[in-house]
């Protein structure tokens, strides 16, 4: 648990980053006014070692728009803390003023304005640019370049060449090693083909062999970058087995395994490090609570939770860095070590407008070369959103009313689920829908939209079920992401409520009635994690819907209440 | 129309929605409470006390799969003639029977340290008594949960 007093640190934390470097020399540039390559990269360098880090890339190769959440409660001791603010409370919090190019790449309010303005963010060509402008600056032998995870999933390429692309134009960026979560729903034996054959290391401390408990993977692995020893260890999601179907690896057991942790923390010491980084897929609010009790780790590099933080927050000696997802943010580290031990370290959360960053031409190549195969697959247009389409939110997003809308009616179902993804990208009214589009929300190995009865009973389990995996006060006993999204049904939630009383209010919403506990409903839902499941993909049954609709407009969703927040 | 589920509803809602892999549970007669578990661990060693500590138990903050969870039990023992670990009782409060697992120790086995694998069917506490050779006994509980899950990350 983190005290009250590391608490004040890591707001302490925070703020004196901001000041020293973060997202200072942007917040300098005035409001609406675009940044140039330079502002970006501009960072006063310390020491002879940097990181980069980037994560939850989602195979997202191109630039698109990516809204952050307006509603990302936190529960517990996490209640009210950085990443678990947002919008005005966020930009306050890292001195980000409102309408700024800062602003629209970390929050949410005005978003459609904003993003007409500053254009698209990401792109791996641009993220391949500003990891090549700062290997030039600092020297290729005084950078490490590391993976959160959830790299290899969540585009039609990467799922149609079972994530060759990513691992194409990983290799060609210089990865030095990543981490896993949604990369093990290519399968055990496709994970183990990469993972042995690539140039990268793939590391796992956490998983096992569960016949033997034998580690399936490297641990870690030792690093020598600036005249130092880094060691880093690899966390997979400890979650995969239960978030994702664990038939697809029925050998492997996850879990957070602590001890075997801090074993690896002291080995790597007694080996020689000076840095000790722990490349994490655990999730924000897991790492926080694990930085207070796992000794002796400098610099915890988070991803999972998708949060995007312009400062470091402090843990004890620890500092932790959330990097975003989609590719939208590069992290710089620069780490001064002195007599064998971490002295200083100076971050820079450097966002990727791919309107002011020239490609790398070399990586620009490549990605046209892996997405030739699909390009006029991926161009063909569905249909249109009159409506701002996005999916982060702790309870719904409208890209996910419209797969609910899809499923209710292609599916002739009375009530649908859809699970609280948060991947995907962004549209804003006016767009094109494309087949791309489509599939950057639903490019899964397990797509099949089932069709089943179910009691208005079991409902409620299930929304108990996958709420109490949101909000169970101890983070240890959260499995990461947001609530299921539901359509033709509303509710009420309290998050701070005990597991099984949480959800009340269940609401059929076209009649109007309550649900009936013994009633049995019709029931449409995609990503079952049972194998041999029935029906037909998810992105047939979205642009099945959207064709046939021509022009898509999302109402807001008034269906779900929130209290206890 | 109350909400209040039995066991097998859940298990149901579980498979239908196929949110987890729980479906390969099969009904299962009526399961314990956390009052049978005290009435057995009362039974067992009537009013006697219970000290804290020596016990690690090392289980899942959520189990991966409910039919196979593994718990791994450790005692702090020299374990000698004049002072060892008789036996330890691992008791789940959700399960049929509350005592899952029994061990019996002797100084020649080193160290009180044993793992098994056992069923659990939904979220509950799992208790662990240790006996001493003094007669003195331990307590230890943990909290594993069994759940659908979902995904977000």
């Amino acid at each position: 648990m983190i005290s009250k007093r590391e608490f004040l640190q890591a707001t302490a934390a925070a703020s004196a980053m901001l000041l020293g470097s973060g997202l200072g020399p942007l917040g300098k540039v005035a409001a609406q006014q675009r940044l140039t390559q330079a502002d970006i990269l501009r960072f006063d360098p310390l020491g002879a070692l940097t990181i980069l880090y980037v994560a939850d890339t989602h195979a997202q190769l191109m630039p698109l728009h990516f809204r952050e959440p307006s509603v990302n409660l936190g529960v517990g001791e996490a209640r009210g803390l950085p990443p678990h603010i947002t919008d005005d409370e966020f930009r306050k919090h890292f001195q980000i003023a409102a309408g700024s190019a800062d602003a629209f790449a970390l929050t949410s309010d005005d978003f459609t304005a904003l993003a007409r303005n500053y254009g698209r963010m990401g792109g791996m060509d641009r993220v391949a640019a500003l990891i090549g402008a700062v290997r030039a600056e600092r020297g290729d032998n005084n950078v490490l370049l590391l993976d959160g995870g959830d790299t290899w999933q969540g585009s039609w390429t990467s799922l149609k060449t079972g994530a060759q692309d990513m691992v194409d134009v990983m290799s060609q960026l210089k990865v030095d090693a990543m981490v896993g979560h949604w990369e093990f729903t290519y399968g055990a034996d496709r994970v183990m083909e990469i993972a042995k054959n690539a140039p990268f290391a793939f590391l796992a401390q956490n998983i096992r062999d569960n016949e033997w408990q034998e580690p399936v993977f490297e641990g870690r692995k030792m690093f020598e970058r600036g005249g130092a020893k880094i060691a880093v260890i690899g966390q997979a999601l400890p979650r995969t087995a239960v978030a994702n179907p664990r038939w697809m690896f029925p050998k492997w057991e996850f879990g957070i395994r602590e001890e075997d942790l801090q074993k690896q923390v002291e080995e790597a010491r007694a080996d020689g490090a000076s840095v000790v980084v722990l490349l994490s897929h655990n999730g924000f609010d897991v790492d926080r609570k694990l930085a207070s009790r796992v000794k002796g780790i400098d610099v915890i590099l988070t991803a999972h939770t998708h949060d995007a933080m312009p400062g470091l927050i402090r843990v004890g000696e620890t500092v932790l860095v959330a990097t975003g997802s989609h590719a939208k943010f590069v992290s710089r580290l620069d780490i001064d070590v002195k007599a064998g031990k971490v002295a200083g370290v100076r971050f820079k959360l450097m966002p990727v407008f791919s309107d002011a960053i020239a490609p790398n031409a070399a990586m620009a190549a490549l990605i046209a070369k892996v997405r030739a195969p699909f390009a006029a697959e991926l161009a063909r247009p569905i249909g249109k959103t009159e409506s701002l389409l996005y999916r982060r939110g702790n309870f719904n997003g409208p890209f996910d009313d419209l797969i609910c809308d899809a499923m209710l009616a292609e599916r002739d179902a009375e009530i649908a689920l859809s699970p609280g993804f948060r991947w995907g990208g962004t549209l804003l009214p006016g767009d094109t829908i494309s087949w791309e589009h489509v599939t950057n929300a639903t490019a899964i190995t397990y797509p099949n939209c089932y069709r089943i009865q179910m009691t208005g009973r079991q409902l409620k389990e299930v929304l108990e079920d996958v709420a109490d995996n949101i909000f169970h006060p101890d983070p240890y006993f959260q499995g990461g992401g947001d609530m299921v999204r539901l359509g033709g049904m509303g509710y009420s939630i309290d998050v701070s409520g005990p597991m099984g009383s949480r959800i009340s209010g269940m609401t059929h919403l076209k009649s109007g009635k309550p649900i009936d506990a013994a009633r049995t409903y019709t029931v449409a839902g995609w990503a079952s994690v049972n194998e041999n499941t029935q029906g037909p993909p998810i992105w047939d049954v979205i642009a099945a819907y959207v064709a046939r609709t021509g022009s898509v407009s999302i109402a807001p969703n008034s269906a779900v209440r929130v209290t206890g927040a | 129309m109350s909400f209040m589920s039995s066991e097998q509803s859940r298990r149901d809602a579980f498979k239908l929605a196929g949110l987890a892999g729980l479906s390969l549970l099969v009904a299962s007669p009526a399961l314990a409470t956390p009052e049978e578990v005290a009435s057995a661990i009362g039974k067992a060693y009537g009013d006697r006390k219970f000290a804290s500590g020596k016990i690690k138990m090392d289980v899942p903050e959520i189990a991966e799969n409910g039919l196979v969870v593994p718990i791994n039990v450790e005692v702090e023992s020299p374990m000698t003639d004049a002072d060892y670990v008789k036996a330890v009782h691992v008791y789940a409060e959700g399960n049929p029977l509350p005592n899952v697992i029994s061990y019996k120790f002797t100084p020649a086995c080193g160290k009180a340290s044993a793992s098994a694998r056992m069923r659990l069917a939904q979220t509950q506490d799992v208790v662990c008594v240790a006996e001493m050779s003094d007669g003195s006994l331990y307590k230890a509980k943990a909290t594993i949960k069994v759940t659908i899950g979902g995904c977000g990350g």
